[in-house]
């Protein structure tokens, strides 16, 4: 299963960008064989309003089932939920540490965005 | 936007780097003077997040007109999921994912895009209700304001339906939100003049200087009322005296005037001074209006 990690930087030991829709990197990992790959995200990162509904639009054309960040916002969310993608949030730490939260399933997983828009 | 412009009558925006300087009170004060010097006068509030000159001039409201702003409504069994809709909107208000097609209702500007470029004839116009203009009188001034839905964000489309109201009263008083922001800009574009409230501290000075920047980016003529003239410091006048801004008039914090403000009734009212002060403000602002070329 492939899942997008939210990323300041392009490596497994960037750390996790707190941020969906304005994070720099999503990283883009398979779980089951650990492969990944970095992609960008710089471009959605001085879009207006829309930052955080563009973001769920390109981790749904990435294919990932699930996303791992530390907030969402409400567009976002309601984007991702379209596409049929889980929302997990409160993310610490590395990507790769991120990627363990996720598998041990310690991560929340999110019913509605837990920030204002201007989050997102 | 300047083709249906009336003969004769005169638009004043009364604006203010920040709220809080005294803006409406001005600006519903002006319009009282006007209307008992004979003028007819509308007084119309565009602050429309948080319309307050109702509250100095209480008017007999006499109608309510709902407003809405266009948005997209997508049939679904026409959609091929072409994605075209999502990639002209700029505003990401609609969003075609994976074949299927999204929309953010409150991002929407109406600029019928997606409408015009959707291949399938998917797409038509609804509705989405952001406020509602009240309209009313109060002695002779005719009352206009705009109140925006609590939570909206687009303000820009009412504060257009409200100034769309004016018609040919010889004056329109109207009261901009505070700030520099899209929805001032909206408000003053196509006044003959505009009124900075301020205060004279070093806070008042910082957001007048940017309120000025904003008028003079629009090329519109513009003078500086200093409300509660009496405290802080000279900055604001240094400031006027250097970049050969009028400054029409200075209101000191009176405690009568105060008082009139408290109990909800317009300073002109209660201190006969003040109405005079008006009165002079008022044909400062129209030898300003008639010289062509001081700004
Ligand atoms: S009308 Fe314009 S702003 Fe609204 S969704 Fe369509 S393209 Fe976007
Ligand atoms: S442009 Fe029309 S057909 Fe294409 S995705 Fe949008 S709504 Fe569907």
């Amino acid at each position: 299963m492939k899942i997008a990690i939210t990323a300041q930087d392009n490596e497994l030991h960037s750390a996790v960008d707190p941020r969906f829709g304005r994070a720099r990197w999503f990283i883009v990992i398979d779980i089951d064989t650990g492969d990944f790959v970095p992609v960008s995200n710089a471009k959605n990162l001085d879009t207006g309003q829309g930052a955080g509904i563009q973001a769920g639009r390109h981790a749904a054309e990435l294919g990932v089932k699930a996303v791992v960040t530390g907030n969402v916002g409400p567009k976002a969310f309601r984007i991702l939920k379209a596409a049929g993608i889980d929302v997990h949030i409160g993310a610490k730490g590395t990507v790769e540490e991120a990627t363990c939260q996720f598998k041990a399933g310690v991560l929340g997983l999110a019913k509605q965005a837990n920030v204002e828009g201007h989050w997102a | 936007m300047f083709a249906e412009r009336r003969n004769g009558s005169l638009r004043i925006a009364v604006a203010s780097g920040k709220g809080g300087t005294g803006k409406t009170a001005v600006a519903t004060n002006l319009a009282a003077t006007l209307s008992s010097e004979g003028y007819r006068v509308v007084y119309a509030d565009c602050d429309v997040e948080e319309p307050n000159g109702h509250i100095f001039l209480k008017p007999t409201i006499r109608s309510v007109e709902r407003v809405g702003t266009p948005v997209p409504d997508v049939d679904l069994s026409r959609c091929n999921g072409c994605g075209k809709c999502g990639d002209i909107c700029e505003f990401s208000a609609i969003v075609c994912m994976n074949g299927k097609v999204i929309t953010f209702p409150e991002l929407c500007h109406g600029c019928d895009g997606c409408i015009l470029v959707c291949p399938e004839n998917a797409i038509r116009e609804t509705q989405r209700e952001i406020g509602c203009i009240e309209r009313g009188r109060r002695d002779g001034i005719e009352f206009i304001h705009g109140v925006l839905r609590v939570g909206e964000a687009m303000s820009a489309p009412l504060i257009r339906a409200v100034k769309q109201k004016l018609s040919d009263e010889d004056v329109a008083v109207i009261d901009a939100p505070p700030g520099t922001s899209c929805p001032v800009i909206e408000t003053v574009r196509d006044t003959d003049f505009v009124l900075l409230v301020t205060e004279p501290t070093p806070f008042g000075l910082s957001d007048l200087r940017l309120a000025v920047e904003m008028v003079r980016a629009l090329n519109l003529k513009l003078g500086v009322i200093i409300n509660r003239c009496d405290i802080g410091n000279s900055g604001v006048r240094d400031y006027c005296a250097e970049q050969d801004i009028p400054l029409l008039l200075e209101i000191p914090d009176d405690r009568e005037i105060a008082r009139a403000y408290s109990r909800g009734q317009m300073a002109v009212e209660v201190a006969p001074s003040l109405k005079v002060a008006f009165a002079g403000l008022w044909e400062r602002i129209v030898t300003r209006i008639s010289s062509r070329n001081d700004e």
